[in-house]
């Protein structure tokens, strides 16, 4: 918003401490493409109060983004870890197919009792997909894309079986709140994100836990070596990632009151790679910012829903989202910072490139 | 003296070598191949007896299982190559989606022949690729970003296209995909041949070409390729430009297997293509395994398939638990080996 007046002032400090803070590039890019909006839709900020409950284009991006900010959370850490979850995606279904399928069963589905059982054992199915992923990735050595490949592919397999091939719709006041109601005048669903966010960053930046993550990410052997306990680390990091993808996933079925095994979270691993690598979060692991991936999260969301109001035909939705993510990572790749603005701003931002080109320095001289 | 060292040290010997023979047998890298090809026979062997009344016997459907996963053998071989290079694509079915949309297009609404069509498809798909793998090598940002970025684009660029399907009424179309080759026992589809072609070409390029040794020699340990003065960066983008090159030419199959061009072909097809490499025994981490066992990793595929069709329950969800419970044990066999090799 204010970079015209800033710019003139480039090489301030203040500005530049800007710049280099973790948070200025997704923030960048989350702003930008709010702006955007407004030639389009002038009343895009406004928020109005209808039959108490808020609405506004701001509150449904926050509202429909909140699965995927949700399962994006989770895989940060996972990927602090130098993982990687791609069954999340199967994870959501199984949870909305196990819930729904138990709510559908009952005679009552407004009993409250009944709900929370559902969602105790679809949360609880979440968790053990999470075990089973931290086992193979950390007791039996395998790959992460691989090891969670197998509930990606059997996963769908295994929604589809609990709801016999259908859609099973339910009719649940109680757990529609979830994630289609309102709370405080809110989307219930952004308390729930609110919260579990809020748990994920006192656990991680108030105690030593963020720490030991990172530093299983940085160097799993090393970190072994020096007394923690790193597989078991890695084993609960996976299941805490399969949680939040078991929480997305009871918001996605209760907000369309219905199970769909087959497309219930398809691609949403995808998107929440996303928001971890456009939240700054590095793919090799031993660092993280949960901040950064809730802006990643919004940024994709906010993306959807420019190319909404823009009135582009939404099926280009994918190639905006392509281009986004090669912008991104070029952004992000210290060898593309330095072929690119390298060669060209030596003379003025020496200092500002020195770091990416001698990170890039001792491969070229091997390729040599 | 010779003799007498050898005569006490024989027992030792004996125990010795018994378990050096299954560390052997563990550590040969033909293993799992070995034990895809085994599970296919068993496989077959039960299908055979449970259906026999059922017309399982007769060899056509040996050879529907080519017809039906022609497309698909030719996606895990290009798949292959990415792998043994210690790479990942997740293009490949979005390329496949996006080939059979771009041909149908090409053919049905701007009445180009299909001749013309083929190599400019063929093209695209590998121009793809190159493009991929120019990206992970020249700024070195991770092939499963990249590819993933790749996923987006081209089936987002299907829906550009156009929303809805294109069905293909071109008469050259039709009667390619109805050709049939006799083979005294039975026939295979044009598709079905081209496929076999290309695992042939895959075998012949990965095991008897320089190419194919620095394709294995990247995946086994870059640095070490680097060090020995391979020109690495021209073997990765050539390898990801392969596979562009063979998911394209899996798409232009698979439109001739369905005769259509949609938006939404094919949708999860890499999953299928790595499920099929892995089963086929190729190291996951690169540097190791036979395109041959890919071909038994895609038999095994469909074979599951038509299993279940045969079974009479034709639900698809069996085919993505079983296909899933497959994965899972070759991974855990891979991983039993390569414990092994390391102690």
């Amino acid at each position: 918003m204010s970079t015209p007046s800033v710019a003139s002032t480039g090489t301030t400090p203040r500005w530049r401490a800007l710049t280099h803070h973790h948070l200025f590039w997704p923030v960048a890019v989350l702003v930008a493409l709010l702006l955007v909006n407004v030639p389009f839709t002038p009343d895009f900020f406004s928020i109005r109060m209808t039959d108490g409950h808020l609405y506004g284009s701001l509150v449904s991006i926050v509202l429909f983004g909140s699965p995927l900010i949700l399962v994006a959370v989770g895989m940060t850490l996972v990927i602090a870890t130098g993982g990687i979850d791609l069954s999340v995606g199967a994870v959501v279904a199984i949870t909305g197919a196990l819930t729904c399928s138990y709510i559908s069963d009952q005679a009552d589905q407004n009993a409250l009792a009944g709900v929370f059982l559902a969602m105790g054992i679809g949360l609880v199915a979440a968790v053990v997909c999470g075990l089973w992923n931290g086992f193979l990735v950390a007791r039996m050595g395998i790959q992460p894309i691989i090891a969670t490949l197998i509930i990606m592919v059997a996963g769908r397999g295994v929604a589809q079986l609990i709801t016999d091939g259908q859609i099973i719709t339910i009719n649940s006041e109680p757990y529609k709140l979830i994630g289609g109601g309102y709370w405080l005048t809110l989307p219930f669903s952004i308390f729930v994100v609110a919260a579990v966010v809020a748990i994920t960053v006192a656990l991680t930046r108030r105690t030593a836990l963020g720490l030991l993550v990172e530093s299983v990410g940085g160097n799993a052997e090393a970190s072994r070596l020096v007394g923690i306990r790193s597989r078991r680390i890695k084993i609960m990091v996976y299941m805490f990632c399969a949680l939040c993808a078991g929480i997305a996933g009871l918001m996605i079925s209760s907000n369309t009151s219905a199970a769909d095994g087959n497309n219930a979270g398809l691609w949403i691993e995808l998107d929440a790679i996303l928001a971890v690598v456009i939240g700054g979060t590095s793919l090799l692991g031993g660092r993280f910012s949960i901040g950064g991936t809730v802006i990643g999260a919004l940024v994709i969301q906010t993306l959807t829903t420019t190319i909404y109001t823009i009135g582009v035909p939404t099926q280009t939705n994918l190639v905006f989202k392509a281009v986004v993510v090669i912008v991104v990572c070029l952004l992000q790749s210290p060898k593309f910072r330095a072929k690119v603005f390298g060669a060209r701003g030596r003379g003025q931002a020496a200092p500002a490139q020195a770091a990416p080109a001698a990170d890039a320095a001792p491969k070229m001289e091997v390729s040599r | 003296m010779s003799a007498t060292t050898k005569t006490p040290a024989a027992p030792d010997n004996r125990t010795s070598r018994t378990t050096s023979q299954a560390a052997r047998l563990l550590g040969d890298r033909r293993l799992p191949v070995l034990v895809t090809a085994a599970l296919f026979l068993a496989m077959y062997v039960a299908g055979l007896s449970r259906y026999q009344n059922y017309g399982f016997t007769e060899p056509q459907v040996l050879l529907n299982l080519f017809i039906d996963n022609g497309y698909l053998l030719v996606a895990a071989v290009g798949a292959t190559f990415v792998i043994m290079s210690g790479g990942i694509d997740l293009s490949v079915g979005s390329v496949i989606g996006f080939t059979t949309m771009f041909t149908a297009w090409l053919v049905e609404r701007q009445g180009l022949p299909l001749l013309l069509v083929i190599p400019i498809a063929l093209g695209v798909g590998a121009f793809g690729g190159f493009l991929m793998g120019y990206v992970i090598h020249n700024f070195e940002i991770q092939p499963f970003i990249v590819t993933l970025a790749g996923l987006f684009l081209f089936r987002g660029l299907c829906l550009v296209i156009s929303k809805e399907s294109i069905s293909i009424s071109d008469s050259s179309v039709s009667s390619l995909a109805q050709a049939q080759a006799q083979l005294g026992i039975g026939f295979l589809s044009i598709g079905a041949i081209v496929a076999l072609v290309v695992l042939a070409a895959a075998f012949y390029v990965l095991h008897y070409t320089r190419f194919g040794r620095r394709v294995y020699a990247i995946g086994g340990n870059e640095q070490s390729a680097l060090l020995m003065g391979l020109p690495m960066g021209g073997t990765k983008i050539a390898v990801y430009t392969v596979s562009g090159f063979c998911s394209a030419l899996a798409g232009l199959l698979f439109m001739l297997y369905i005769q259509s061009g949609d938006p939404l072909h094919a949708v999860g097809m890499e999953l299928d293509a790595i499920a099929a490499v892995v089963i086929g025994g190729t190291l996951l981490t690169g540097g190791s395994g036979y395109v041959v066992g890919t071909l038994f990793g895609v038999l095994v595929l469909g074979l599951i398939k038509s299993l279940i069709q045969f079974e009479g329950t034709l639900s698809s969800w069996w085919t993505k638990i079983a296909t899933g419970v497959l994965l899972c044990a070759f991974i855990l066999i891979q991983r039993a080996m390569t414990a092994r090799k390391q102690t």
